[in-house]
C-alpha cells in the first residue's frame, strides 16, 4: 500500500469526523431555530451574529461542568459507556459516499472512505453496536430511571432494527448491490423512495425509532423516568450522550438521502463532481427538518403501543414489501 | 390493535400541517432588553417619593406609609421643618426613609394610606442587587428629580407660607 493512501484517508477520516462534530454543535442551533420558529418564537439569537456562537457557548459550559461519578456506580463501565455511544455514531460515516471522484493535484480521490461491498450490512451492523452504550449507561449509573431507560432503548432498538434493515432491503434488490456507491449510481433516473415508497415510510419511522427521536424517544422520557439512560451523567460525558445522538441523527438522514433520495446525485443530469457534497448535504439538511418538524408536532407514543406498532404492523409490512418487490422484479427480468 | 386507524394517519398530517403553518407567523417574543413592553396602567412598580412643582418634598414623615406596610418593608424617621431649612410643607418631613425591596410585596398601601400622594408605585421592575444593602433603598434614590422651575431641598423661604403639612382639595372628586 502506497503511503499517499494512507495519507488521503487520515484526511478524509479527519474531515469526516469534523464534520460529525461540527455538525453535532450546528445541529443543536439548527434544531432549536427550527423548533423556535415552529412555536413561534425566535430562539437562540444572543451569542454572536444570529446566535451562531450558541453551540461553542453550550460546549464551553459542559466542559467546565463536574464530572459527576456516582458513588454506586460502576464507574469503568459508567465511563466506558458514553464512548461505545459515540463511536458508531461516528465511524458509520466510513461508507456512506458523498460524491463520486476528483481529481485534486493530479490525483484522483474518491469521495467517500470505503466503498465497501457490504455496505449496507456495514450499517445495520454499526448502528446496533450504540444500543450497548445505552443500556450500560442505564446498567452502571446504578439508578432505577437510568435502568429503565436503558431497557426501553434495547427492546425499541431491537424491535425497530428489524423493520430498519428490512426496509433497506427494497434498494438493495433494485440496485442489485450492497455497495453505497452502486446503489446510489443505480439511481440516476429515478429515486428509490419513488418504487420503494414503501420501504421510504418504514425507514422513515424506524430510523426516527432507531435513534430515539421523538415521538418514539421513550428511553429519555423526562415525564415518566427523568432522563433516562444518561439521568446521572454530566459534563463531557453527558456531551458525549449528546453528540452521538444528534450525530446518529446527521446519519441516519445521509443514509435516507443515499437509499432512497439519490444520496449526491441530482436525477437525470450530472453535475462536477465537487458540487457533489453539496447535494447530499442539501438533501441531509431538507430530511434532518423533517426529522425536528415531527418532534414538534406529535407527542410521545405509549410504550405499549410502540412495541405493538414495530412488531404487528411495522415488520410485517416491511416483510411484505420485500417480498413484492422481489416478485415484481423476478417477473419483469 | 387500535393503532394506526386512518383517520389517526390524517390526525398526524393535520398536525404536521399546523405545525408548518406556524413557522410563517410572526415570531411573539419581546427581545427584552433592547425591547420593553408597556406595563398597564395601574402597574405597581418600584416606589418613587414626589416632589411638587416647587421642589419641595411631597412626604412629611407622617409614617402612615410603614403603619400600614403589611410586611415592614418601610423605616420612615421624621424632622421639624425651618423656614430656613425647609424640605417639606408644614411641620415636618421625612429626614430618613427607608425601603427594603426584598421585604416589600407591591401590594400599594402604602400609597393608598399616603395622605399628600407623596409615594407612588411606578413603571419601573427592574430591581435587581448584588447585595442585602444595595436592596434598602435610600430616600436619595426613591425621591423624582427637582422639577424645572423648582429649587432643590432644603430650601429657603419666606416664613409664613407653607403651614399646611397636607394640601387644600380643592376639588374633592378629584
Amino acid at each position: 500500500m502506497e503511503p499517499a493512501l494512507i495519507i488521503e484517508w487520515v484526511i478524509k477520516s479527519a474531515i469526516l469526523l469534523l464534520f460529525g462534530v461540527m455538525g453535532f454543535a450546528y445541529l443543536t442551533y439548527y434544531e432549536r431555530r427550527a423548533l423556535a420558529r415552529i412555536q413561534v418564537r425566535i430562539g437562540p439569537n444572543r451569542a454572536g451574529p444570529f446566535g451562531l456562537l450558541q453551540p461553542v457557548a453550550d460546549g464551553i459550559k459542559l466542559i467546565f461542568n463536574e464530572e459527576l461519578i456516582p458513588a454506586q456506580a460502576d464507574k469503568k463501565m459508567f465511563v466506558l459507556a458514553p464512548i461505545i455511544t459515540v463511536l458508531p455514531a461516528l465511524i458509520i460515516w466510513a461508507v456512506i459516499p458523498w460524491g463520486r471522484q476528483v481529481i485534486i493535484a493530479g490525483r484522483e480521490i474518491n469521495l467517500y472512505l470505503s466503498n465497501a461491498n457490504v455496505g449496507v450490512l456495514y450499517l445495520t451492523a454499526v448502528a446496533s453496536i450504540a444500543v450497548y452504550g445505552i443500556v450500560i449507561a442505564g446498567w452502571s449509573s446504578n439508578n432505577k430511571y437510568a435502568l429503565l431507560g436503558g431497557l426501553r432503548s434495547t427492546a425499541q432498538m431491537v424491535s425497530y432494527e428489524l423493520a430498519l434493515g428490512l426496509s433497506f432491503v427494497g434498494p438493495i434488490i433494485l440496485a442489485g448491490s450492497m455497495s453505497l456507491v452502486d446503489i446510489v449510481e443505480a439511481q440516476r433516473n429515478v429515486w428509490f423512495a419513488i418504487p420503494q415508497f414503501v420501504a421510504f415510510i418504514i425507514f422513515l419511522i424506524a430510523g426516527l425509532a432507531e435513534i430515539n427521536r421523538s415521538p418514539f424517544d421513550m428511553p429519555e422520557a423526562e415525564q415518566e423516568i427523568v432522563a433516562g439512560y444518561h439521568a446521572e451523567y454530566s459534563g463531557m460525558k453527558f456531551a458525549l450522550f449528546f453528540m452521538a445522538e444528534y450525530i446518529k441523527m446527521i446519519a441516519i438522514a445521509a443514509i435516507g438521502a443515499t437509499l432512497f433520495l439519490g444520496g449526491y446525485r441530482l436525477p437525470f443530469i450530472d453535475i462536477p463532481s465537487f458540487l457533489e457534497p453539496m447535494v447530499l448535504f442539501i438533501k441531509i439538511l431538507i430530511l434532518l427538518f423533517g426529522i425536528i418538524w415531527v418532534r414538534a408536532t406529535l407527542p410521545r407514543f405509549r410504550y405499549d403501543r410502540l412495541m405493538a406498532f414495530g412488531w404487528k404492523i411495522l415488520l410485517p409490512l416491511s416483510l411484505v414489501n420485500v417480498f413484492v418487490t422481489a416478485v415484481i422484479l423476478v417477473f419483469k427480468g | 390493535m387500535a393503532f394506526p386507524e386512518r383517520a389517526r394517519v390524517q390526525e398526524i398530517f393535520r398536525g404536521m400541517w399546523i405545525t408548518f403553518k406556524s413557522m410563517f407567523e410572526k415570531p411573539v417574543t419581546i427581545q427584552y432588553p433592547e425591547v420593553k413592553r408597556a406595563v398597564p396602567a395601574r402597574f405597581r412598580g418600584r416606589h418613587v417619593l414626589n416632589r411638587y412643582e416647587n421642589g419641595l418634598e411631597k412626604c412629611i414623615g407622617c409614617a402612615l406609609c410603614a403603619a400600614a406596610c403589611p410586611s415592614d418593608a418601610i423605616f420612615v424617621e421624621a424632622s421639624e421643618n425651618t423656614d430656613d431649612v425647609r424640605f417639606a410643607p408644614g411641620e415636618r418631613y421625612a429626614s430618613t426613609y427607608e425601603i427594603n425591596m426584598l421585604r416589600c410585596i407591591y401590594c400599594g398601601f402604602c400609597e393608598d394610606s399616603c395622605p399628600t400622594e407623596a409615594i407612588t408605585l411606578e413603571d419601573n421592575y427592574e430591581l435587581s442587587f448584588s447585595s442585602r444593602a444595595d436592596a434598602i433603598y435610600t430616600k436619595e434614590r426613591l425621591l423624582v428629580p427637582v422639577p424645572e422651575n423648582g429649587k432643590p431641598t432644603p430650601q429657603e423661604v419666606e416664613s409664613g407660607i407653607f403651614t399646611r403639612s397636607v394640601p387644600v382639595m380643592a376639588d374633592p372628586t378629584d
